[in-house]
């Protein structure tokens, strides 16, 4: 069972990528890399990668839903394409802010 | 959450290129990570809470602030500027810890109980060595704390958790945006907010970082040239001494590589920000707001606002050099009235902010957060109909003249603007017929000028409550070493004299 809370980490089960939650959904929903569900850090994967759901993760982007209620940031890339309920996820577009700091 | 996921990140992209220049040496973002994880296995061998930081800045502050995440305790930097009781106060409240510290700084220090101390250059030395990798503790809940400057109080430690810096630093900046020829040189202090953040930003952008331990103009500006610098942050006293060392000593203000200066930390006088533009035509400007409590930046006003303010005929566009700017896209910003109620647009009150970024908690005290999460800032302000948030002092710095609230800020712009004026601060001393009445301090520059001059003039241009009771010609206002003034220090001289 995921539980997708802010914070929370997950890897694929098919390829290398790795995603943190930055904005959370909790439970009852299913987030998937690759066209397996993604397991907890600390679980095996296993099972292979789906060719149709295999154009990759980036590093460092946020990937969201259409409502963006659900964030969850690339920290390490793989082959696999996130999915939340069945839902391709996008990488996020927000503005460029000046260098502040 | 936990912060060194951000330096992971990088480490993992880049891992050959320089995460920071110091005193001329280079370590790369794997080295980097490296020594984070040596100061983990620091901290855990000292068995502490906290691991403390009483040192100018050196590549043994990233490495200490993400050893401190990874062994999940907080970093504390320590104003090193402080007085040796003031120090040794501070330390007696991070205890048990282990201590990087500059020897200097602990000379006459009576150091409390409970307390490791590491000199810095051994500490650096040691952790660059290691190899080993320990294992971060993503159940860590606080980053760093940070002592405020106290310009009001005893100081107050406030704590910024890792979701606090994290949310940050994802909302705010791109990873790995940085091309690999960008640099930015970090004057501000270890122990200022500006400093944790200039970290975590640079390094999660992939810029490098040239560390400049104490700021002096010239050694500014020869940084600027020789590390071929792209980026900076100064608080506005240093924009000013780099301003009047170019105009006094006739430099040519050469800076080929620079193409960006954020100031922020202080308020920003129009003719020091204008005179910079004018030196430096081809550099972009942003103004940054933000509070330790607030993880650093809330507010923005970038290059384009900047341009366009300095080049409008508008007197509303124009004013906007003087503005703080916009909030973050992740930062909700309200300016309320005493009853808490939210006020219309060019109307003066309190801002409250809101988002993932802001703490609002104090060690000891426990979160100043409502029940809805806003946190109140102290600042005051307003918004024009464009959004653009200007800035009208602290709330604690307001004078209660016969129930009448009068924000200091703007008698002080009144008197600055007279041309005898070099600087002016402006307070509330006790009255026994008005409760608090309006005094200045005034810096003059040159001529003799009456304080009944002043008066009429301050008098002619806003109401006669504002006009200051009495005057005091000073040689030099009380600033701390980052620009801000010390109120307290100035009431407590009309008290005494």
């Amino acid at each position: 069972m995921q539980v997708l809370k802010a914070g929370s980490r997950w890897k694929s089960a098919v390829c290398d990528t790795q995603v943190m939650i930055i904005k959370g959904v909790g439970e009852g929903h299913e987030l998937s890399c690759g066209g397996a569900p993604m397991v907890g850090a600390a679980e095996a994967g296993g099972g292979s990668l789906d060719p149709d759901k295999a154009e990759g993760t980036l590093m460092g982007k946020r990937y969201v839903n259409a409502d963006e209620s659900l964030e969850a940031l690339c920290v390490k890339e793989g082959k696999g394409s996130l999915y939340f309920d069945g839902e391709k996820l996008g990488p996020k577009q927000a503005k460029a802010l000046p260098t502040s700091d | 959450m936990n912060i060194i996921t951000l330096l992971e990140m990088t480490a993992e992209t880049f891992p050959d290129r320089v995460a920071l220049t110091c005193e001329g040496r280079g370590i790369d973002y794997a080295g980097l990570l490296r020594a984070a994880h040596g100061a983990a296995a620091a901290v855990r061998a000292a068995g502490v809470a906290r691991l403390g930081h009483l040192a100018v800045t050196s590549p043994a502050a990233p490495a200490a602030l993400f050893g401190a995440a990874i062994a999940g305790v907080p970093y504390v930097p320590l104003n090193y500027r402080l007085t040796k009781e003031e120090i040794a106060a501070l330390i007696g409240r991070i205890a048990p810890a282990l201590l990087i510290a500059d020897a200097d700084y602990l000379v006459g220090v009576n150091l409390p109980g409970g307390v490791e101390v590491v000199d810095r250059g051994a500490f650096l030395a040691r952790v660059l060595a290691y190899a080993e990798p320990e294992e971060a503790d993503f159940e860590a809940s606080v980053a760093v704390e940070l002592f405020t400057s106290g310009t009001t109080g005893k100081p107050k430690a406030a704590v910024l958790r890792h979701e606090n810096l994290f949310s940050y630093i994802v909302g705010s900046v791109e990873f790995g945006s940085a091309a690999e020829d960008e640099a930015t040189l970090v004057t501000v202090p270890p122990y200022h907010i500006a400093g944790i953040s200039a970290m975590l930003s640079s390094i999660y952008a992939g810029r490098r970082m040239i560390q400049l331990p104490n700021f002096s103009p010239e050694e500014w500006l020869r940084l600027c040239r020789e590390e071929k610098v792209t980026n900076a942050f100064l608080v506005p006293t240093m924009l000013r001494r780099v301003i009047d060392h170019l105009a006094g000593s006739g430099e040519k203000p050469d800076c080929p590589s620079l193409r960006a200066v954020a100031y922020g930390g202080g308020r920003m006088p129009l003719s020091v920000i204008e005179q910079a533009m004018a030196m430096f035509p081809g550099v972009d400007f942003t103004n940054a707001y933000g509070l330790t409590e607030t993880s650093s930046t809330i507010c923005l006003l970038g290059p384009d606002d900047h341009r366009q303010a300095a080049a409008g005929e508008d007197p509303l566009i124009r004013r906007r050099l003087a503005s703080v700017g916009r909030p973050l896209p992740t930062v909700e910003l309200e300016v309320r009235d005493e009853e808490g109620k939210p006020v219309g647009a060019d109307v003066i009150g309190g801002i409250h902010v809101r988002g993932p970024q802001v703490s609002g908690e104090y060690g000891g005290i426990g979160s100043m957060l409502c029940p809805e999460g806003w946190f109140d800032t102290r600042d005051r302000g307003f918004i024009d109909g464009e959004g653009y948030l200007f800035l009208d002092g602290r709330a604690d710095d307001v004078i209660v003249r016969g129930g009448e609230n009068i924000s200091p800020g703007e008698i002080e712009a009144v008197l600055l603007a007279h041309p005898a004026v070099a600087d002016a601060a402006v307070v509330g001393v006790p009255s026994e017929e008005w409760g608090e009445v309006v005094v200045a301090a005034i810096v003059l520059r040159g001529r003799d000028v009456l304080a009944e001059e002043l008066q009429i003039w301050v008098r002619d241009q806003l109401r006669s409550s504002r006009v200051p009771e009495r005057i005091r010609y000073v040689d030099n206002l009380p600033y701390n070493e980052l620009g801000k003034l010390l109120r307290r220090v100035v009431r407590d001289d009309f008290h005494a004299g």
